[in-house]
């Protein structure tokens, strides 16, 4: 895909959701409301109309090729950055996926191994030690400084021992 | 004058604090770090840390933060000159400069010009901020909704006026802040709104966090992996006391244009669109249009790292001065510290100086603690950056991540805010690809209830006459002022079309 023709898939997807929030904004009251003011939806849905204004003239400037994206022949996204942007992604996918089951500390230490050894190619070494500071630092700052618990899922009772060392 | 002295003695006491020069002194290390690594700058490490000031009171929260965005403006001159690419936007001048200094064997003396006129910039520029800032805000009181919104109207304005970027993306940009802000229940019926496929999560909004975050970590991360595949060089830097006495020395030349470049950085950076990196390349531009030598800069002058770094320090603290006085932030960071405020129950805008002054002193007295501070930890920590900025990127990268996803749940605790960060983030990257500028979103969020709030507050006081904006006299001036920025684009290209035509008949 070239820059170009990103540019107009992007402008047009763009103004599909101003629509989508226009319409979602007009469920409320658009209007005036007599004795106090603007109804709740009217601000939203003056501000996606003028998003989607935005959006028609984004697409008007593509077909008179004014900006330089809608003139580049390049290619928008190369394929070693597909690789390593798509695999950054779906492995904070897999980290967030994975804490609604095994919570956040068990979901860091996998999303870790993986980022660290597979895709920086790092040393078993350095893979452990950051593997397990990581989680250990973020635990002593949330659950025992600010007291502030982060989803554990599954892993809950692994942590009762700790809670007992703690309170 | 006496109405100054005093509460900013009392305001440097209150930035002895233990915990709240604890919390500076840590601020400015990270920060240096945040700006000299590439790829993070103010901005970055600001939304990332926003979470950890959670755990201490406001006054402290709020050093640390600016501590951290005032380090970083220090910091991001260090990979500019070792690694030859800026540690932040703000630091794209030092470049120039700085790298071919490096590159000849000078990188101690890049290094000492950057740390002193960064030293020399932000010590000029807290000392207007401390004059200007009380009678500014003490002006502001008098401001109602209608001056309120009117004031938004401008700030945005610069954007479309002074960003530089596409105009019908940045109003775009612009908007979809505002509309993202809007979701939730309505804050004057107390109707939800914008409730996405009827998803429970959207009924307490999108905290700003969520998409600042979003924005400047996981976009700006999937940023860099893509850009930093390759290899980065370190040029060593070594330093001695003595070298950096006889480099002073050296510096003495350059002291007039790092003045000028410090006043014109504080001014450009109260501009919400314009800030420190636009404020840096003007500098470098036009110390080296009057320079007596231009030929020399690009090839290692001094002064072309001078002037950049004392004015991006200069407009961070400018940009502050709108923040605190008008609430309305002069750059993204400091949206983000607004943000902060109004977590931590402050209300920004003129009313902080009369109800919390301890907090703006405090704040201010920081400011010129954490400037001196800055300047000799930055000296001191010289060899440490070489090799800190030699871990590659697989290792950083991940870490951040970590805490993004980790502070992205702090303030609410709450998945659903996760996983939409995760989709701004994604999203942000696929735009800005596209060259959509992401920084008017964010101010927008922030700034989003309050124009809401203002607009039908005024609205409602006229029974929807709209001309109450140009009827009271100083919101029909501050529209102007809008007005004439929104029509410098328009001029601009009219005068370019009419060069062109007349070069065509020639």
């Amino acid at each position: 895909m070239t820059v170009r023709t990103a540019e107009l898939v992007a402008a047009i997807l763009l103004a599909l959701a101003s629509i989508g929030l226009m319409v979602k904004s007009a469920e409320l009251n658009i209007g005036w409301v007599q004795g106090s003011g603007p109804g709740a939806g009217a601000w939203p849905f003056w501000l996606s109309a003028g998003m989607l204004v935005s959006c028609v003239l984004i697409v008007i400037r593509w077909f008179l090729r004014i900006t330089p994206e809608s003139r580049s022949e390049e290619i928008f996204i190369n394929g070693s950055a597909v690789r390593i942007v798509g695999l950054s992604v779906a492995a904070l996918i897999f980290l967030l996926g994975a804490t609604h089951f095994i919570g956040m500390y068990f979901a860091i230490i996998f999303f870790l191994i993986f980022f660290l050894r597979v895709m920086g190619g790092h040393s078993w070494m350095t893979t452990a030690a950051i593997t397990v500071a990581t989680p250990v630092v973020i635990f002593g700052f949330f659950e025992w400084a600010l007291k502030q618990p982060l989803p554990k899922g599954l892993s809950e009772p692994l942590f009762y021992p700790i809670y007992d060392l703690m309170y | 004058m006496e109405t100054v002295i005093d509460p900013l003695i009392g305001g440097l006491i209150e930035a002895m604090h233990p915990i709240n020069l604890t919390m500076m002194i840590i601020g400015c290390i990270v920060g240096l770090f945040v700006g000299a690594l590439p790829g993070l700058g103010s901005v970055n490490g600001v939304a990332i840390l926003l979470p950890v000031t959670f755990l201490v009171p406001p006054n402290a929260a709020i050093i640390f933060l600016a501590s951290i965005y005032y380090g970083a403006m220090y910091g991001g001159a260090v990979s500019s000159i070792t690694l030859g690419i800026p540690g932040a936007s703000t630091a794209v001048a030092t470049v120039f400069d700085g790298r071919p200094l490096a590159m000849k064997g000078q990188g101690d003396l890049a290094m000492i010009a950057a740390a002193s006129a960064s030293f020399i910039g932000g010590t000029l520029s807290v000392l207007l901020f401390t004059f200007i800032a009380p009678p500014l805000a003490d002006f502001a009181l008098i401001f109602g909704p209608t001056e309120e919104f009117a004031l938004m109207v401008l700030a945005f304005a610069t954007f479309i006026g002074l960003g530089g970027d596409d105009i019908p993306k940045t109003i775009f940009s612009i908007l979809i802040g505002f509309v993202l802000a809007a979701v939730g229940l309505d804050i004057i019926s107390g109707r939800p709104r914008l409730i996405f496929f009827d998803i429970s999560g959207f009924y307490h909004g999108i905290n700003f966090l969520v998409l600042a975050i979003g924005i400047y970590g996981i976009g700006e991360m999937l940023w860099t992996l893509e850009t930093t595949q390759g290899k980065v060089i370190v040029q060593s830097v070594k330093t001695s006391l003595r070298s950096i006495g006889r480099n002073l020395r050296r510096l003495t030349p350059v002291i007039g244009p790092t003045v000028f470049s410090s006043l014109l950085g504080f001014f450009v950076g109260m501009l919400p669109a314009a800030g420190a990196t636009p404020g840096s390349l003007m500098a470098y531009g036009l110390t080296k249009t009057f320079s007596r030598d231009p030929s020399s800069f690009g090839k290692g002058n001094p002064a072309g790292v001078a002037a950049p770094e004392a004015a991006n320090n200069a407009a961070s603290t400018g940009s502050m001065l709108p923040m605190l006085t008008l609430g309305i932030p002069g750059s993204p960071t400091t949206a983000i510290l607004l943000g902060g405020m109004v977590i931590w129950g402050l209300r920004p805008g003129p009313l902080l100086f009369v109800q919390h002054p301890d907090f703006v002193w405090g704040l201010i007295g920081s400011l010129y603690m954490a400037n001196l501070f800055t300047v000799i930890v930055n000296i001191a920590l010289i060899p440490v950056f070489a090799r800190v900025l030699t871990v590659p990127f697989t290792i950083l990268a991940p870490i951040i991540f970590i805490l993004c996803v980790v502070g992205g749940y702090a303030p609410s605790l709450s998945m659903h805010d996760v996983w939409l960060m995760l989709l701004f983030g994604v999203v942000a990257y696929a735009l800005r690809k596209l060259n959509y500028p992401v920084a008017p979103a964010v101010l927008a969020i922030v700034l989003g209830p309050l124009a809401e709030r203002s607009l039908r507050q005024s609205l409602l006081g006229s029974r929807g006459d709209p001309t109450v904006f140009l009827t009271h006299p100083i919101s029909a001036g501050i529209l102007a002022c809008a007005l004439a920025l929104i029509l410098v684009p328009v001029v601009r290209s009219m005068i370019s079309k009419s060069r062109k035509s007349a070069r065509t008949e020639a």
